[in-house]
């Protein structure tokens, strides 16, 4: 979807594999079986922890980036790797 | 003179774009779009005598009419492309050349490096295209060589642009493995670190695409690999090696009621996501990025398959559909969750 010009953020735990296949835009998850969720946490907080997905999500989208770069949700800026600039 | 057959899409046959990516497969005399040019580069010792196009959205699963029509031309050659980048044409152009060398018939498809289409051409051979269309003309050149080369006896190679899959040929060679062991630890040790009898196949480099510059304008779709179906699972998407994908409405829904959804993904425990299917698919989440006007609509439908052993052919071929899809109906971005 990348490479036909859609921008893609994906929502995954398993980053690694992620950043191996290339996906550009990685957005990490807590747990395999429920990436936009966490049953750990109460409805309200879950709701919450789903929102800042969704804003990482966004945020990854709007960023240009050259390589795999992995995008950590609650922060305000990306944490990560070279060859990232904002748009 | 040996006769050559070329596959093409809809669009280089001068039938139309996406209007028409539905259309085919038609059998046609003669050379038709870059056709014309490939069959002055090749004459006059071989000629064009027919040409199939088919649809860019049906053509991958239409193989064995598109082979069929191309072998009651009774052609010496097929040749498919060039598909340059074009994922949908150069899934088609491979499959259509992967076939007829099946069914013993030579063939040769052109398309770029990056294709994913390239993987699934198997044994047939592939010359290197440019990237788009505005590089035919050296394109077609490199082809209409290939051609030549090929019809001349001669196996293709990476000095005649073969890309994909090298052939493993059997040769006999003068010095035992062990001889060619040491030789070549001694050439690495010497600088030449990539030195290698037998290439490794290459990672599939995504170029990214350019962000979009600001969401509030953007429509969005949401799009998943975890098995998220609509309850009892009645269109059967597959819980493990999924060789399909499905599409369900999302429009006057603000959020995904527990019983409604069921996830058929047979590689996790599901039970998570069946109690609140927004654990898969955040509608709750994006409704309110729209209500805040954050981004500028969400599209009226979700696409969903099971991302479980699933073949990477299959995932290439979803993608792609996938991409194609979102552009025709205005969707600029998306949000894919995978479990």
């Amino acid at each position: 979807m990348e490479r036909a010009g859609i921008p893609t953020a994906v929502l995954c735990n398993l980053v690694s594999i992620a950043e191996r296949v290339g996906a550009p835009r990685i957005v990490r998850t807590r747990g395999i079986p429920y990436p936009t969720g966490d049953p750990s946490l109460d409805a309200d907080a879950e709701k919450r922890w789903r929102r800042q997905l969704v804003d990482c999500a966004l945020e990854a989208l709007q960023t240009a980036v050259h390589e795999p770069t992995v995008f950590e949700p609650g922060e305000t800026r990306v944490a990560a790797a070279a060859g990232v600039d904002h748009a | 003179m040996a006769r050559i057959v070329h596959y093409i899409n809809q669009f280089f046959a001068g039938v139309g774009g996406e209007d028409s990516a539905g259309a085919g497969p038609v059998l046609l005399e003669g050379p038709a779009g870059p056709g014309r040019r490939l069959a002055e580069l090749v004459a006059p010792e071989h000629e064009i005598v027919a040409t199939v196009w088919c649809g860019d959205d049906v053509a991958a699963d239409k193989v064995d009419e598109i082979l069929g029509l191309v072998r009651s031309a009774d052609p010496d050659l097929v040749v498919a492309g060039p598909a340059f980048t074009s994922g949908r044409y150069g899934l088609a152009c491979a499959r259509v050349v992967a076939a007829a060398h099946q069914a013993g018939v030579a063939s040769v498809a052109s398309m770029h490096e990056d294709n994913p289409g390239l993987d699934e051409a198997g044994a047939a051979a592939v010359v290197a295209s440019g990237e788009v269309a505005r590089r035919m003309a050296p394109s077609l050149e490199r082809l209409a060589a290939g051609v030549g080369r090929l019809l001349a006896g001669h196996t293709l190679t990476a000095e005649d642009g073969r890309i994909g899959k090298a052939a493993r040929l059997t040769v006999v060679t003068d010095d035992n493995a062990a001889t060619r062991a040491v030789d070549l630890a001694l050439v690495r040790l010497g600088g030449d670190a990539a030195a290698t009898e037998i290439p490794l196949p290459r990672f599939d480099r995504v170029t990214p695409a350019a962000p979009v510059a600001d969401a509030s304008t953007v429509m969005l779709a949401l799009v998943s690999e975890g098995g998220l179906v609509v309850a009892d699972n009645p269109d059967g998407l597959e819980s493990a090696r999924a060789t399909k994908w499905l599409r369900y409405p999302l429009e006057n829904r603000d959020a995904l009621a527990a019983g409604d959804y069921m996830s058929v993904h047979g590689g996790f425990s599901t039970a998570w996501a069946n109690e609140d299917p927004h654990r898969i698919l955040p509608l709750d989440a994006v409704r309110e990025l729209e209500a805040e006007g954050a981004i500028g609509g969400l599209l009226g439908e979700y696409f969903v398959t099971t991302g479980n052993g699933t073949s990477v052919a299959n995932a290439r071929r979803f993608g792609v559909e996938w991409a194609a899809d979102l552009r025709r109906s205005g969707a600029r971005a998306a949000i894919l969750t995978a479990t």
